[in-house]
């Protein structure tokens, strides 16, 4: 069971998604979890087979209990007395509870029988033995329309994303009362002028489809993550070692939950990634969010937070850091205001930009920098 | 397209993106951002179903047009020819 927070002490297994002999690749999504953060997709961190399940469906098991035992390629085959390695970091008690083996006509399509490779694909999701069925295609093959008929086989267990919103009001109180309570918190307020980002973007989308249009929410994050790869004070986490920077950054991007609750999934190495990749995996963790389908990684690795207020919002927002993280960055709504261009008073758009620093790694004459480096670089947004 | 096809089109839409909501019981006249607690990113999801599905070509100037139900229903009726 991976820790998906400082917060997190315990989670339930509520479905596999991979069976026992199947071929497992670093990334692969092999179960959901319910957590207080929702369902959790969980990823595997190494390539490897699923040899069995140490937890069953529907049992809560504290952080670090292995989920399964996974042999890693090139291992002997199935000798239990084989060092397990497992999802999760190993704890000393490995919990005795595997499920019974799979029913053989559950047993994922691995097999010599003659298929296409529509109807391999589909037994595949539909967790069918190709050998088990009878093809109508040439010479006795399977066909797509063989699959079809045989419909699924039953599902090991099914729960929906739905959140429970109480769990996780539960869950954002017992990370923000760690932070206030050890994390001494400093502020910075600044605006920033935002005419040629409005500009730029105006422009760019005018050009584009509506599936291809950009939000300023992308220009702040990239903005955001650039700044923060010169800026090494405000990105990482601190441990019981002390401070340790992050070379990658994963920019947590805060998104709300209608009914209350609010959860910042990771936007991987939100540095390396051009505007149209934000814009899309923006689109993709909203998306999650609401329908509580986040990964393991998303909600593990984020290296500092972005939280936005957006157009409904106030001026400016002063956030609490996350633990273990350091910094937390608050966006208020753009708005139009008197600023003073070039000696004359001109409207424009400001919006104001928070940072919340911890004061055990940093202070605010660094995180004057920082803001000040945001601002610059949202002076030139062709260059994001 | 009629009033009521575009209606019939924008309220299923709604409630794709917000389905904690009864878009039908929304006032018509109320700003949907506010009713439904909806932000730019739904916004631009709307816009992009309402686009693939009608075809009508909505610029972010005239997003503004869209954020009531009866707003969005005689836009989309008007840009489709009626």
């Amino acid at each position: 069971m991976p820790s998906l927070g400082s917060d997190m002490e315990a989670g339930t297994l509520v479905e596999w998604l991979k069976r026992p002999g199947e071929n497992l690749r670093r990334g692969d999504i092999v179960a959901v979890v319910e957590t207080q953060k929702g369902a959790i997709e969980i990823e595997i961190f190494q390539d490897g087979i699923l040899e069995e399940y140490l937890v069953d469906i529907g049992q809560t098991v504290p952080v670090g209990t292995p989920l399964a035992r996974v042999r890693g390629p090139g291992e002997a085959a199935a000798a239990v007395e084989e060092a397990p390695r497992a999802v999760a970091e190993p704890v000393a008690t490995p919990l005795p509870m595997p499920v019974a083996p799979a029913p053989s006509a559950l047993k994922a399509a691995v097999t010599g029988a003659l298929a296409s490779p529509a109807a391999r694909q589909s037994a595949a999701q539909r967790g069918l033995d190709l050998a088990a069925l009878k093809g109508s295609g040439p010479g006795g093959a399977v066909v797509l329309a063989d699959v079809e008929a045989a419909g699924v086989a039953p599902p090991l267990a099914r729960k929906s994303g739905g959140l429970d919103l109480d769990e996780m009001r539960k869950a954002i109180a017992a990370a923000m009362i760690r932070s206030k309570r050890e994390i001494p918190h400093y502020y910075l307020s600044h605006d920033i002028d935002l005419a040629a980002a409005t500009s730029w973007l105006e422009r760019t989308n005018a050009a584009r489809e509506p599936a291809e249009r950009l939000l300023m929410g992308a220009l702040f994050l990239k903005a955001v993550a650039l700044a923060l790869t010169k800026h090494k004070a405000f990105n990482g986490f601190y441990g019981d070692g002390g401070f340790m920077p992050s070379e990658a950054v994963h920019v947590g991007a805060a998104v709300s939950i209608r009914g209350g609750g609010l959860v910042a999934p990771a936007i991987h190495d939100t540095d390396q990634l051009d505007l149209d990749a934000i814009m899309a995996k923006m689109r993709d963790l909203v998306a999650r969010v609401r329908a509580g389908t986040l990964r393991s990684s998303e909600l593990a690795d984020t290296t500092v937070t972005v939280s936005s207020l957006g157009e409904r919002g106030v001026e400016g927002m002063y956030s609490i850091i996350y633990p273990p993280q350091v910094a937390i960055l608050g966006i208020g709504k753009v708005r139009e205001r008197p600023w003073v261009v070039e000696g004359q008073v001109a409207p424009r758009p400001l919006v104001t930009m928070t940072l919340a620093g911890d004061h055990r790694v940093s202070d605010g004459h660094r995180g004057a920098l920082l803001l000040n480096e945001i601002d610059r670089l949202l002076q030139e947004p062709e260059a994001l | 397209m009629t009033p009521d096809e575009a209606r019939a089109i924008l309220l299923e839409e709604l409630s794709n993106i917000a389905p904690e909501w009864d878009p039908a019981e929304i006032d018509p006249a109320e700003d949907i951002r506010e009713a439904m607690d909806i932000d730019s990113m739904d916004v631009l999801n709307l816009v992009i179903a309402l686009h693939k599905r009608t075809g009508v070509d909505i610029p972010e100037s005239d997003y503004g047009k869209m954020i009531t139900i009866e707003g969005a229903v005689a836009y989309l009726t008007a840009k489709s020819g009626g």
